[in-house]
């Protein structure tokens, strides 16, 4: 993976920026901060957690807890088909871990990580509210339901070539 | 102050407004137990060890971020809070490495303690385990996070005493782990090695690297001269390690300890201290009459150095380019003593026993290396001492006072006062007051700049000129005082700054003293008050009295800030990365 080079995001920095001085100094400032960044630039790369820790004066580790903790925020870059496969609990109980193994297996990532070749993000989601279609997956917006494993390699070939 | 009324256990006390449960059940004479509570530094309530109950309240409450009311009932023994304790005990210890016969801390472990004294027999959930890897990249610390207890003291000492964070708390739930950001190695991170994390840690997940074994194998080479000299610091805290109450002096079982542990040469580093004094103090002066870069900071600290390269590498023109007195010390004995003493360079093996993690790393910097080798080649922590001597099965407390071996083993008061915050600056100022008035200083001790107080500043009339000095300790003040003289709001002549809180003295190489002890003591008082009384004892108490520092000078060196002395005792810094 190459290296994240704040510099050359002169807009999405200007913008960050903007709403560093929006929250600075107010009560609570980080989650806006992170969230805002995380919108910006779709992940919250290292120099833009230092860039936001230098801003408010705090170590860089208190911003790195922060976005650990919370599942909104994620410190690594996302693929372009983020992949979430329901382990809510009819999902589950529908055998919705057979196609997670499934998609480990093909992508060779584990849940959170992304491909090398930036295509897919796998993650585990909680329930997806399309209980009735257990087991259920989404590819982006796409929603495919009543999945057993060996769908998993078609439907992932669908994603691959595009 | 408002006075209120708590029963605890049926013992009634009377106990300032404000008081935790922890606090008042201690006037009653009872001890909570706690594991993530150290006092004045981490508050937080998280681990549940000190849970009590309340008369009235719904729960059980934590005892140390609890503030007690007037009339409130306090129960701290019932089964209730004896089996919640244990419970939250035995789920610690389920996610805990339990290796203690081959831990550090084994017999000096709060969780042991904890275990012992809660009568946890076995361990009923055994659960899954997450297997981290052991951080050994730094040279001075070493981080095992399986054995970490997600107390987070070492945490806030570092963020908040330190103003570092150079760990901090990641994840959440299970996963939950103290590290450095982004899967960072310590050495990858802004670190400054000052070990302040260890003797805040309750367990053994953070340690100093071990050098013991190098030292032994320099001592059993025979062709190798091996030099040991100890910081001022040691003497006043090595005791505590053999059962002796905090503050104790033992320079002299010290000595004849390192001695017997068949050490070559026993040298003082207070002798390089008193050599610091003059090479510094001419240094001051030269930048005062000669337009050079003031305020001037001094330069024995290695965790301070490494703090300012990382967060204020605009004030590296400031800092003294004296090196630290053990480096001084090094660079001294293998030149002029090999010389003297037609001693191979190569052969000598110089250790030093401080009360610091962080010259562990200072040790290994390239620049520090004067004859072309390392000037120092191994540096111990007060415990790694205790550590050999213990397995040396010396009886510590049953040896006789020895004394160091001259020349470098002569010292002055001023020279031992370097392992207190505030002492460079006293020493500094006794000499440069002497040498500017040509005056005799009647006043030697200089009050003014002792104490615990974070920031001091003391005003010295030098006659032609009043010197403005400030002292600090703890790279937390360290960074308000850079702070207040960055924006111009204050004007120093020179300061004195020190890595660790307290100074030396409670370093983060010293012996661990538990949270229950730290509760009721305060340390660097105690074992600053031993260095004092140390300086006081002195026959001699100015550094540019000393009357082997002048034999030096006249023989070998020259004079102060001499083209040698800068050669030998002169070193440069370097910028590093915040982030």
């Amino acid at each position: 993976m190459s290296r994240f080079i704040l510099a050359e995001h002169e807009e999405k920095l200007a913008e960050l920026n903007r709403i560093i001085d929006e929250y600075k100094g107010k009560e609570g400032p980080l989650m806006p901060i992170l969230t805002k960044a995380q919108e910006l630039f779709g992940y919250l790369p290292y120099e833009v957690q230092a860039h936001i820790a230098e801003a408010l004066d705090i170590p860089v580790s208190d911003i790195y807890g922060v976005a650990t903790f919370y599942s909104q925020f994620s410190v690594k870059p996302k693929g372009k088909y983020k992949i979430g496969v329901c382990m809510g609990t009819a999902c589950y109980v529908k055998g919705s871990q057979l196609i997670l193994n499934e998609l480990i297996k093909e992508l060779g990532v584990q849940p959170g990580d992304t491909t090398e070749d930036g295509r897919f993000t796998l993650e585990a989601t909680r329930c997806l509210g399309a209980c009735g279609l257990a087991p259920v997956m989404m590819i982006n917006e796409d929603v495919y339901g009543r999945l057993k494993p060996e769908d998993v390699k078609g439907i992932l070939d669908k994603y691959r070539d595009k | 102050m408002d006075m209120i009324k708590v029963t605890i256990d049926g013992i009634q006390v009377e106990v300032p407004k404000g008081t935790t449960a922890l606090e008042a059940a201690r006037v009653a004479g009872i001890n909570i137990p706690t594991l993530c509570y150290l006092k004045g530094i981490n508050e937080i309530g998280a681990c549940r060890m000190c849970l009590i109950e309340v008369k009235g309240a719904r729960n059980l409450q934590a005892a140390c971020v609890y503030p007690v009311e007037d009339g409130m009932v306090i129960y701290t023994n019932t089964p209730k809070v004896k089996s919640a304790r244990k419970a939250n005990l035995e789920l610690i210890l389920s996610n805990h490495d339990r290796s203690c016969l081959t831990c550090v801390r084994n017999q000096k472990c709060e969780l042991q303690e904890l275990s012992a004294q809660l009568g946890v027999t076995d361990i009923p959930y055994e659960g899954q385990r997450i297997n981290y890897t052991i951080d050994e990249s730094s040279p001075s610390i070493v981080r095992d996070p399986n054995k970490c207890i997600l107390c987070r003291r070492c945490v806030s000492v570092c963020r908040n005493v330190q103003g570092i964070g150079a760990i901090g708390v990641v994840e959440r739930g299970f996963k939950t782990v103290v590290e450095p950001v982004f899967d960072r190695k310590l050495d990858e991170v802004n670190c400054i090695y000052c070990g302040q994390c260890i003797t805040a840690c309750p367990v053994g997940a953070l340690r100093e690297k071990s050098d013991v074994e190098r030292v032994w194998d320099a001592i059993n080479d025979p062709d190798l001269h091996v030099v040991v000299q100890t910081a001022p610091a040691v003497r006043v805290a090595l005791g505590e390690e053999f059962g002796m109450p905090i503050g104790t002096r033992v320079t002299g079982k010290m000595v004849a300890a390192l001695r017997r542990l068949g050490f070559d040469k026993v040298f003082d580093t207070d002798f390089a201290a008193d050599l610091t004094i003059m090479e510094e103090g001419t240094e001051l002066l030269d930048r005062l009459n000669n337009g050079g870069t003031l305020p001037m900071i001094t330069s024995c600290s290695p965790g301070w150095i490494k703090y300012c390269e990382h967060n204020y590498p605009e004030f590296i023109d400031n800092l003294s380019t004296c090196k630290s007195p053990h480096e001084m010390m090094g660079a001294v004995i293998k030149s002029y003593y090999a010389e003297k003493n037609n001693i191979d360079p190569a052969s000598i093996y110089v250790v030093s026993i401080m009360p610091c993690t962080s010259k562990k790393f200072e040790a290994k910097r390239p620049e520090l290396a004067a004859a072309g080798r390392p000037d120092v080649d191994a540096v111990l922590t007060t415990r790694e001492l205790a550590g050999m001597i213990k397995a040396a099965g010396i009886d510590f407390n049953k040896l006789p006072d020895e004394a160091f071996d001259p020349v470098f083993g002569d010292s002055t008061g001023a020279g031992v006062i370097f392992g207190a915050t505030g002492g460079v600056m006293e020493a500094a100022l006794r000499t440069v007051y002497e040498i500017v008035t040509g005056k005799a200083l009647e006043a030697v001790d200089i009050k003014a700049v002792r104490g615990i107080e974070g920031i001091k500043e003391f005003e010295v009339d030098l006659g032609s000129i009043t010197i403005r000095t400030a002292v600090a300790h703890g790279t937390g003040n360290a960074k308000k005082l850079l702070e207040l003289v960055k924006r111009g709001v204050k004007e120093y002549h020179f300061i004195e700054i020190m890595g660790c809180p307290g100074g030396c003295v409670t370093g983060g190489g010293q012996p661990i003293v538990p949270a229950k002890e730290r509760m009721d003591k305060d340390i660097k008082s105690l074992r600053a008050a031993a260095i004092y009384d140390e300086d006081k004892n002195m026959p001699v108490r100015k550094s540019h009295e000393n009357p082997s520092v002048k034999r030096l000078y006249e023989e070998f060196l020259g004079s102060p800030n001499s083209h040698l002395a800068h050669k030998l005792l002169h070193t440069h810094y370097t910028p590093r990365s915040k982030y």
